[in-house]
C-alpha cells in the first residue's frame, strides 16, 4: 500500500495505526459524553427487540400448547385469537404477527438512520480534527461501527430481556401455574440470542450510511461543516 | 540557502461557485526553509487559508505541486497522506479543535496512537509537551473545563507530539484577547527555535509581524510581496503610524 516509487527516499515505509482496543476506548468515551443522544438511539432499538422477543416467546408458546393439545390452554388461546394452522408447523408466527414485526424493525432502523445522521453531523469537526492527525478514513468507520455495535449489545440486550420477561409473565397470567408445562428454558434462550444478533445488526445497519459518509469526507469540508 | 523543506511551485486553485469559476490562487511560488517562523498575511477572502490547505496536504491544488522534503504531496495516496499529517506536519486551527470528549493529554497522545508509539511512551510524552506549553497539572482537565488560550496550548501540545517538521497554524490567535494571543505568539516562537521547527502561519493579527522570519503578504491570489524581518520594522512603524 505504501510502495508508491517516487516517495521511497523520504517517507519512511510507516502506517498509520488505531489499534483496536483503543476504538473501543474512544467509541466508550463518545457514548458516555453524548449519553442522552446514545439513549435515545437505544431506546428506539430497546422497543424494537422487547416487542420481537415478546412475539417470538409467545409463539413458542402457543406452539407446545397445540403440540401438547392441552385442552384448556388450547381454548384459551383460540379465544384470544390464534390460530393453529400458524403455530403448530411451518413459520411458527402467523402473517400478521410478522408483517407488524418487520414494520416496527424498520421503524426502528429509520429512526437509528435519523439520530446517527444528527450525530455524525454534530461530530463533524472532531472527524476533520482527527483526519488533520492521520487518523485514515477507515478509522472513522471503525469507530462509528464499534460504537453502534456496543449500542445494539446493549440496547438489544435490554430489549429481550424486558420482552422475554413481560412474555413470561403474561404467560402465567393466561395459564397460572400449567404455564410450567409450556415455558422451554431452551427455547426462551433462543429467543433471546436471536433477538440480541437482531438487535446488534439493525444497530449497525442504521450507522452504515451515516459512517460511510463521515469517513468519505475531506478534512477540510469536515471542519467547514459546523461553521 | 539550506535546504527547504516547502516549496510550493505555480499553485492555483479554482473554486466552482454554482455554475462560475472563481480563480482563488492565481499561481503561488514560494520556498520556505528549514526551521523557518512564516507568516501569511492578507485581507480575508485573499486566499490565504487556501494556501495554508494545500501546504497541509488538506485540500489538492488546481494545477502546479507543493513538495514537502521534496515529495511531491499531490502524487501521495491515502495512506501516505495520513502518515504525512500525522508525523511531518502539526496543525493548529483558529478554532482550537479539541476533541471534546477527550482529555487535555489524551487530545496530545492522540497523534501519537495513529503513530504507532506505545501506550506508555505516549502518556510520558504527552506529559512532557503539556508541561512545556505548561499545562501540566490540567492533564486530567476536559477541553471545557479550559480556557481559550489553554485549548490553544493544548492543541499546539496535540501538534508538537510526533515531532513534526512543520506546524502550521490558521489564525491560531484569532478567537483569543490580545494578550493571550500574544502569549501563544511567543510560546510558538520559543518552540520554533527550541524545536527547530518550521512554523508557517496564516494570520491578519499583526502582532506575528514582530517574531515572524519573513512575511509573505497575499492579495487576491497572488504574492503581493516577501519581506524579511530586518525590513519589517520599518513597515511596522508605518503601520502603527497610520493607526495612530
Amino acid at each position: 500500500m505504501l510502495q508508491a516509487g517516487h516517495s521511497t527516499s523520504h517517507l519512511p515505509k510507516k502506517q498509520v495505526v488505531l489499534p483496536f482496543y483503543k476504538s473501543v476506548e474512544i467509541a466508550v468515551k463518545s457514548i458516555k459524553a453524548r449519553f442522552f443522544r446514545s439513549m435515545i438511539t437505544t431506546m428506539s432499538l430497546i422497543l424494537a427487540i422487547s416487542f420481537f422477543s415478546y412475539t417470538k416467546f409467545n409463539a413458542n408458546i402457543a406452539k407446545t400448547v397445540f403440540i401438547a393439545d392441552d385442552k384448556a390452554a388450547v381454548q384459551k388461546l383460540l379465544h384470544l385469537g390464534y390460530e393453529p394452522v400458524n403455530y403448530k408447523d411451518g413459520q411458527g408466527t402467523s402473517p400478521k404477527e410478522r408483517w407488524i414485526l418487520f414494520l416496527s424493525l424498520l421503524v426502528c432502523v429509520v429512526g437509528i438512520v435519523n439520530t446517527q445522521l444528527m450525530a455524525v453531523t454534530e461530530r463533524f469537526r472532531d472527524i476533520g480534527t482527527m483526519k488533520c492527525l492521520g487518523a485514515l478514513d477507515r478509522f472513522i468507520l471503525r469507530l462509528f461501527l464499534i460504537e453502534a455495535g456496543l449500542q445494539g449489545m446493549i440496547g438489544a440486550s435490554i430489549g429481550a430481556l424486558f420482552g422475554v420477561l413481560i412474555a413470561f409473565f403474561n404467560t402465567f397470567i393466561r395459564f397460572g401455574t400449567s404455564a410450567w408445562n409450556f415455558i422451554s428454558f431452551n427455547d426462551s434462550g433462543m429467543v433471546i440470542l436471536t433477538a440480541i444478533a437482531l438487535g446488534c445488526m439493525l444497530s449497525i445497519l442504521g450507522v452504515l450510511y451515516p459512517a460511510l459518509l463521515a469517513a468519505r469526507m475531506q478534512p477540510v469540508e469536515a471542519m467547514k461543516g459546523k461553521d | 540557502m539550506e535546504a527547504s523543506i516547502v516549496r510550493v511551485s505555480g499553485v492555483t486553485k479554482n473554486f466552482t461557485m454554482g455554475k462560475s469559476q472563481i480563480q482563488v490562487l492565481k499561481g503561488i511560488d514560494l520556498e520556505i526553509g528549514m526551521g523557518e517562523y512564516i507568516s501569511i498575511m492578507g485581507p480575508s477572502g485573499s486566499g490565504k487559508t487556501t494556501l495554508f490547505n494545500m501546504i497541509g496536504g488538506l485540500d489538492k491544488p488546481s494545477s502546479g505541486s507543493v513538495f514537502i522534503d521534496e515529495v511531491d504531496i499531490s502524487q501521495l495516496d491515502a495512506y501516505e497522506l495520513a502518515w504525512l499529517r500525522c508525523r511531518k506536519i502539526g496543525y493548529i486551527f483558529q478554532t482550537f479543535n479539541i476533541i471534546q470528549v477527550m482529555t487535555a493529554l489524551e487530545n496530545v497522545t492522540l497523534p501519537m496512537v495513529f503513530g504507532g508509539i506505545s501506550d506508555d511512551d505516549a502518556r510520558e510524552k504527552g506529559m512532557e509537551l503539556l508541561d512545556l506549553v505548561g499545562l501540566k497539572k490540567r492533564f486530567q482537565h476536559k477541553p471545557f473545563e479550559l480556557s481559550g488560550g489553554q485549548q490553544q496550548r493544548v492543541a499546539i501540545a496535540r501538534a508538537l507530539a510526533n515531532d513534526p517538521a512543520i506546524i502550521l497554524a490558521d489564525e491560531p490567535t484569532g478567537n483569543l484577547d490580545l494578550s493571550t494571543g500574544e502569549e501563544i505568539i511567543f510560546l510558538l516562537k520559543m518552540l520554533s527555535r527550541e524545536k527547530n521547527v518550521t512554523i508557517i502561519s496564516a494570520t491578519h493579527d499583526l502582532k506575528m509581524l514582530n517574531v515572524s522570519d519573513r512575511v509573505v503578504w497575499i492579495s487576491d491570489g497572488r504574492i503581493e510581496k516577501i519581506e524579511n524581518r530586518d525590513e519589517l520594522s520599518i513597515s511596522i512603524g508605518q503601520i502603527s503610524e497610520t493607526h495612530t
